[in-house]
């Protein structure tokens, strides 16, 4: 006997997994008309009637050459539907799959739930105004333009055809009463509604206009099934995850445990080599496991990620396959980080105060010449970047963003300073990254000079030297391209307001509770340094060397 | 660039006479090809046919490339492999790529071919979950020919020499360290590639001449057709256009790691061979250094190290991505 569902399925690839499904359906008393595509082979053809064709259940349509997004693949609905009707009078509601849907649930639950609603059409039928998911460009215009040229072979002509009947205002008529819509090409109809669509009067004349739209697949029984249809529930039962491209996303043996939280009946594109998904969901092994509950925002999330990560990617990250060119928008490291410059030379114990008030492991200067100051000294940091100078050195842009990649989710502080390997392109992106945070006290440097207590020649060209230095970084830090929160004081405001200038510092990466319980650090003494400056100055440094000590 | 890449196919046509094939397979028009050049593998072979099978590797074509210690026997015996042979030296056949562009001229037309070394295990978003097939029916659909995978140099815990080493094991059984993020990266516009470098390697050996450390961009998996090259081993690809495997605005694209598997025990002895032979690096002398202290059986080893995982650990540590591949 018959069960009041019967199918109807295309199939064109993959004909021995369309045939485990078919004799799902049969096995549940569905009959199935099965339509194959022109292009599958007769050898092919042969051997799928040889196995199914004896079936009472079981019929073949005529055969169709469908081309993706053809009239020829609602053709070979319309006939097959035909058949269905005429050969099984019993049927209820007819459900469209295609040979690589997979049902997700028993069939037994599909009739119930059609059973109980025996006047609905399950068809996804979105008026055109509103359909904003379109993706591929064209929405109206697939109803109202001309496209004799295929839009896969001959892109350009497509293209180009398009555009030329938008200049030239061409329009085609949309015969009345029909309203345009669109939605999923899988739908399950009621038996009323497909006979009505079917034996429409003016059936000629639907079809002569829908052959010429482009996409009919997704049009023609969205359109007439809202002129004839008593109740529509808008949702299609077969899921479909499109892709960028607006191509269906594949289900592999590792999606089982999502399409077992789906909400719907069926799930299509099935790729053919996933045995685990066609053993578990044709087999009784999805009545005897116990059903999970229906999550469908699972799938949609984890789809969404995937995308997110092809579109946007990872903050930060710099790979083999993203590799952000330098205009591309995208933020320029994993995380927030602060650079103190000349703190360490001003204020005692600064690298340790700062870990405390900030919570973080500090570094000391990370760019130092001799090698890598890793918090503690360490010898190899997070992602087991080294402390070789040499290596840093090579590529030192990216020294900087594996070690904020490799420890994101933790504030990064170090000190940084003309005394260090300073490297332009390093200056450059630290302050054009606007998770930077750059302090700088200028003329700091000058400090640990004065601390080795000599003045010769060899000093006073080493101060030209890094005041120099000093000089390129401060222009980049004042261009008008800087993203950075910078700010920059000088020695001698710092001895004037000392505490003031280190609470601004650390006002954004130090907590509250932890500023309180740390205090902030003491200035180091600077006793005696007027004099050094003086004895520059005899040796013949310029006086503009001096201004940033000068109260 | 169009002459370079005809000057290597020409040199491939004539370095083809160095070549005798010991044993000739048959495989179907849509199968995945693998092409590797080896000598002397014989502890990994048994492990690699069975990985890249278990991938969905549909047949192997090998060149040997004067191996004495019966790995040409095993390959001989396995039915799903093509095998060649040659005594010719590997660095004057431009460490090998013109062996193997020729044997890709000649098989690989319109196959989806891994290009690997014998010591290299490729792995990918959603392995093994989803062979191969998979793969590159996803590639195709996305309009890409070719799927880059870094080499990830995996190493024991202790002296080199310290793993346990023996016929068909897996490697990764006695190396599962890795170093998950000292990779540096620069684009060379000349060919629009990257340069990937980092790793144990540049930590251990060449801490003071980064620039040698050695390359460890791959593009190892790859749609061939009459007009691909190969340049620089599988660094590097001409036309020029699929070296930009990379996406430069934001996003991922999808990509893929080799887990190297070179520091088995057996490369203590085998760097003292390969330091007389001199036949792995163009300026070999300038490597004599490293050959030495590898064959002091280091501890590439450090506190940083991080422990093999499996693809979503790569993933997540940023080093691979599906890159849209639900």
């Amino acid at each position: 006997m018959s069960g009041p569902l019967g199918i109807v399925m295309l199939c064109h690839t993959a004909l021995h997994r369309a045939e485990q499904v078919a004799r799902f359906w049969l096995e549940a008393g569905c009959p199935v008309v099965i339509h194959l595509d022109r292009a599958v082979s007769d050898a092919d053809m042969r051997a799928m009637r040889a196995a199914l064709g004896a079936h009472p259940l079981v019929r073949f349509s005529p055969r169709h050459r469908c081309a993706w997004g053809s009239w020829q693949l609602v053709a070979a609905t319309q006939d097959a539907a035909e058949l269905l009707l005429r050969d099984f009078p019993q049927i209820g509601h007819v459900l469209l799959i295609s040979g690589a849907c997979l049902p997700l649930r028993p069939a037994a639950e599909l009739q119930a739930h059609l059973a109980a609603h025996p006047q609905t059409d399950f068809i996804e039928s979105v008026a055109i105004e509103h359909a904003n998911w379109i993706t591929g460009g064209l929405s109206e215009e697939r109803f109202t333009l001309y496209f004799p040229f295929n839009w896969h072979k001959h892109r350009w002509a497509f293209d180009s055809f398009v555009e030329l009947q938008r200049k030239l205002g061409m329009r085609r008529e949309i015969p009345r009463p029909l309203r345009p819509h669109m939605g999923s090409q899988w739908w399950c109809l009621t038996r009323e509604t497909l006979s009505a669509i079917l034996k429409d009067p003016k059936r000629k004349r639907y079809e002569r206009y829908f052959r010429q739209n482009w996409i009919p697949d997704e049009s023609y029984f969205q359109t007439l099934a809202r002129l004839h249809a008593h109740q529509i529930d808008s949702r299609s039962l077969t899921l479909v995850k499109f892709d960028r491209n607006g191509r269906p996303n594949l289900f592999y043996d590792d999606h089982l445990q999502l399409l077992r939280r789906s909400d719907c009946f069926l799930a299509r594109k099935i790729w053919p080599e996933a045995g685990r998904l066609y053993d578990f969901f044709l087999s009784d092994e999805l009545v005897k496991q116990p059903r999970l509950p229906a999550e469908p925002s699972k799938i949609d999330r984890y789809f969404e990620l995937a995308e997110h990560q092809r579109r946007e990617g990872r903050a930060g990250l710099y790979m083999q396959s993203r590799f952000p060119s330098h205009d591309s928008g995208a933020a320029k490291t994993a995380g927030p980080y602060s650079v103190f410059c000349g703190f360490d030379h001003l204020f005692q114990n600064f690298e340790h105060w700062v870990g405390q008030v900030t919570g973080t492991r500090a570094h000391g200067h990370l760019f130092g010449r001799e090698r890598v100051q890793f918090h503690g000294g360490a010898r190899v940091w997070h992602g087991a970047i080294s402390d070789a100078a040499a290596i840093r050195d090579y590529n030192p842009r990216m020294f900087l963003t594996n070690l904020l990649w490799a420890t994101r989710g933790e504030r990064q502080c170090f000190a940084y300073g003309p005394e260090d390997a300073m490297d332009h392109e390093v200056n450059w992106f630290m302050a054009t990254d606007a998770n930077a945070e750059i302090h700088v006290i200028r003329g700091a440097w000058m400090l640990p000079i004065w601390r080795r207590g000599e003045v010769s020649d060899a000093v006073v060209a080493e101060v030209a030297r890094l005041h120099k230095r000093e000089q390129d970084w401060l222009e980049v830090l004042e261009s008008r391209w800087v993203l950075a929160k910078c700010k920059v004081w000088t020695v001698a405001e710092i001895r004037a307001a000392p505490d003031a200038c280190l609470a601004e510092a650390v006002r954004d990466s130090a907590t509250p509770a932890a500023l309180a319980a740390h205090g902030l650090a003491p200035l180091q003494g600077l006793d005696g340094l007027q004099e050094f400056l003086t004895a520059l100055r005899n040796r013949g440094l310029s006086p503009q060397f001096f201004k940033d000590f000068n109260t | 660039m169009a002459w370079k890449r005809r000057r290597y196919r020409a040199r491939a046509v004539l370095r083809a006479r160095q070549l005798v094939c010991l044993r000739r397979g048959a495989w179907g028009r849509s199968a995945i090809l693998l092409f590797c050049t080896l000598r002397n593998e014989i502890e990994r072979i048994d492990w690699f046919l069975q990985h890249y099978r278990a991938l969905g590797v549909g047949h192997f074509i090998f060149v040997d490339n004067g191996s004495t210690d019966g790995t040409r026997a095993r390959l001989l015996a396995q039915s799903d492999c093509t095998v060649y042979g040659t005594d010719a030296s590997y660095k004057a056949a431009r460490f090998g790529m013109d062996w193997i562009n020729w044997v890709m001229l000649r098989h690989a037309r319109g196959h989806w071919c891994v290009v690997v070394d014998a010591d290299e295990l490729l792995i990918y978003p959603h392995w093994p979950d989803r062979p191969l097939p998979a793969l590159t029916d996803w590639l195709e659909r996305q309009g890409q020919q070719i799927m880059p995978a870094m080499m990830l140099e995996l190493y024991p815990k202790g002296p080199l020499d310290s793993a346990p080493c023996f016929l068909g094991m897996n490697p990764l059984a006695a190396l599962n360290w890795f170093d998950a993020g000292n990779y540096t990266i620069a684009h060379k516009p000349l060919l629009d590639c990257l340069l990937i470098q980092g790793g144990p390697r540049a930590r251990q050996f060449f801490a003071e001449t980064p620039n040698r450390a050695p390359t460890l961009t791959k593009l190892p998996l790859v749609k061939w057709s009459f007009h691909t090259a190969w340049v620089n081993s599988t660094h590097t690809i001409l036309p020029r256009a699929l070296n930009r495997s990379f996406a430069t605005q934001g996003g991922e694209g999808i990509s893929g790691a080799l887990l190297h598997t070179k520091f088995l025990a057996t490369v203590v002895e085998k760097s003292r061979i390969e330091k007389a032979r001199a036949e792995h690096f163009g300026n070999a002398p300038v490597f004599d250094a490293y050959y030495d202290q590898l064959a002091q059986a280091p501890d590439l080893w450090c506190a940083q190290s991080t422990r093999y995982e499996g693809w979503a650990q790569l993933e997540a540590l940023g080093l691979i991505s599906r890159g849209g591949w639900g």
